[in-house]
């Protein structure tokens, strides 16, 4: 066990390696370098002056060596400064951080117990009226573009009702708890819709399948009540693969996340690695992006244990 | 009497080929095949932008600056965009590149995946070992932040003429391209697993007993039979790639201005919301009806291949 954890480990950051030398070779091909920046606002730079200056940065050497050179930087704790901020990199992604994990961590909980409530409840009688209609909200909320959703709730909510602010974190002078609250209705909301779907849907086939098995007619036969039976005998059964999935899904919400962000003006994660790139601010987007392949690949990984911690039958090797 | 052996009639039925069948076990979803419907309505819709630009006399590209926003009407049945251009034939041609986007983008990842996961699970070994931790490795990956910085590089930094790389043909392929290298894991997965489960059958062993050789087993024999699993994971990719490809339009790194797709018809979406609703509605509803019966269809064909759903 504490060996298979190691080597998963040591795969992870493998990846993330990998994903660091791909990314830096990525943003190295985006249009432009920082000097051709400096160069662009700032007319008295002499193409002599561009050509020093490329190389008192280094910017004339090979790839792979300028990557190497930020390598054993970025290992030191060193990420670089952002451009557009004019602050350290690490100032500017911490706050983000937080900020898109409270997006994902409430939207996540609200689709979780959403998607069992409904889950369950179609799988009680699947094929009739109420499944069909749950499927059906499942399949929209698979279906839906998230931007367009977080379109259509500003559309309603925030233009027509004005019930919730479109955008920010909080209103000017008023950074109380009620103001953030109110701020994060609409983008949680949305982000909760569009993945309580697929959630829903894996809910939902995974309960039909377990009460099929044996397990559940021994335990009408013993005398359990049909709730018992239901939520206690089969979902704890049919939590095993929902669990994993879920973990799984990690990466998708996090795209939904970035997407929520930007359209709700959110300075989360998302929408700083969105603007990053936009604004040819290298060293945030590159960190930006590393931190989301972290998150994605440490959320596999719990996904993984879990699925053992739950699953007795699975050994991890 | 009790010599007597019964004999049952035998019934004279046409033989019934497995693709009949399915098709009648299709035909039962009620869902399925309402989605099929849509989706032919869509693509018609789509096509209809060449007789519409004969029959009203405009293309999508010609903008009258003294009709911005114009109500609907019998000139603009939909009215017009914030150029003055119109917005129905504008959703037309949208659709033909939101749909063949979506198309070509699947095929093209459809094959990567499939030669992918053929190798691995038909060689096993090593190979597999390292294509599928690879695979587990794009898997990991968050997807839309990788397109977003493939969908900003520079063409010219990889050597393409600076003409080619601001063309509209360029942007068309790009997204193709870009989305089709980072969306095959699942059939990868899929296509794996089915020609493991395969290679060890019977009638596999003897074709290869009797001297066939590996691209031979695969082609003729492996690959009919993964058929059914991928032609319903090749579905649910299109309505993912749809989506793919309208959110990197809207976010500016997909198809480009002027040529319309129903992304980038919602890139100043965030203001047409007060000033022109109906425009931020259209183009989204499009892409949401088309990826809800792409999927609706993905279900009817997962239980018409499935021979154990008996519905």
């Amino acid at each position: 066990m504490t060996r298979y954890v190691i080597r998963r480990i040591l795969q992870s950051l493998l990846v993330l390696l990998v994903m660091s030398f791909v990314i830096y070779s990525l943003i190295g091909l985006m249009p432009g370098d920082p000097i051709d920046i400096m160069v662009a606002s700032n007319p008295n730079i002499s193409p002599d002056v561009a050509a020093s200056l490329r190389k008192l940065y280094g910017l004339d050497q090979p790839m792979a060596l300028r990557y190497w050179h930020w390598l054993v930087a970025a290992l030191g704790g060193d990420l670089g400064y952002s451009r557009t901020h004019s602050q350290p990199v690490l100032t500017i992604l911490l706050p983000a951080l937080w900020q898109t994990c409270k997006l994902l961590i409430s939207s996540f909980v609200i689709s979780v117990a959403l998607s069992f409530a409904l889950g369950i409840t179609a799988a009680r009688k699947p094929g009739g009226w109420i499944d069909g209609l749950i499927s059906l909200g499942a399949f929209a909320g698979i279906s839906v573009p998230v931007f367009w959703l977080a379109l259509m709730m500003i559309l309603v909510f925030a233009v027509q009702l004005h019930w919730f602010p479109a955008s920010g974190i909080a209103n000017v002078g008023d950074g109380s708890l009620r103001d953030q609250f109110v701020h994060l209705v609409m983008p949680v909301t949305t982000l909760a819709l569009a993945t309580t779907g697929g959630f829903t849907r894996f809910v939902r086939a995974s309960m039909i399948e377990v009460l099929r098995l044996d397990l559940v007619r021994t335990a009408r036969a013993k005398g359990a009540g049909e709730g018992r039976v239901v939520l206690v005998h089969a979902f704890r059964n049919a939590l095993i693969p929902v669990v994993t999935v879920m973990a799984l899904s990690f990466g998708v919400l996090f795209n939904g996340a970035l997407l929520t962000e930007t359209m709700f003006a959110q300075p989360g994660m998302g929408k700083m690695i969105y603007d990053a790139i936009l604004g040819n601010d290298f060293n945030l987007a590159l960190s930006g992006l590393l931190f989301a392949t972290l998150v994605t690949l440490v959320s596999n990984l719990a996904a993984d244990l879990a699925y053992g911690w739950l699953d007795p039958r699975i050994t991890l090797q | 009497m009790s010599g007597e052996v019964m004999r049952a009639p035998v019934r004279a039925e046409a033989a019934v080929s497995p693709w009949q069948l399915r098709w009648r076990r299709f035909l039962k979803h009620r869902a399925g095949v309402l989605s099929l419907g849509v989706l032919a309505l869509l693509v018609l819709f789509a096509l209809a932008a060449f007789p519409m630009e004969r029959l009203l006399g405009f293309d999508p590209d010609s903008t009258d600056l003294f009709n911005r926003f114009g109500p609907p009407g019998p000139g603009h049945w939909l009215g017009t965009d914030e150029a003055g251009r119109d917005e129905l034939i504008r959703l037309m041609v949208g659709g033909q590149m939101s749909l063949l986007v979506g198309l070509l983008a699947t095929v093209i990842g459809g094959v990567i995946g499939l030669i992918i996961g053929v190798c691995a699970g038909y060689f096993g070994g090593r190979l597999d070992a390292v294509l599928m931790r690879f695979t587990d490795g794009m898997i990991a990956l968050p997807l839309l932040p990788l397109l977003i910085v493939l969908g900003a590089v520079d063409l010219t930094k990889l050597g393409f003429s600076a003409e080619f790389a601001h063309s509209g043909a360029a942007g068309f392929w790009r997204i193709i391209v870009i989305i089709a290298i980072v969306d095959w894991t699942s059939i990868a997965r899929l296509v794996r697993a089915a020609t493991i489960a395969l290679k060890e059958r019977d009638f596999v062993r003897a074709a290869r007993a009797s001297g066939a050789g590996p691209a031979y087993v695969m082609v003729s024999h492996v690959l009919p039979n993964v058929a059914t699993p991928i032609i319903v994971a090749f579905t649910l990719t299109v309505g993912r790639v749809i989506l793919f490809e309208s959110v990197l339009s809207f976010l500016g790194f997909g198809i480009v201005p002027p040529t319309p797709s129903w992304g980038n018809m919602l890139n100043n979406a965030q203001e047409l919301v007060t000033s022109a609703p109906a425009l931020a509605i259209y183009p989204g509803l499009l892409i949401f009806a088309t990826v809800i019966a792409v999927n609706f269809l993905g279900d009817g064909l997962q239980h018409a291949f499935d021979p154990r759903s008996e519905r």
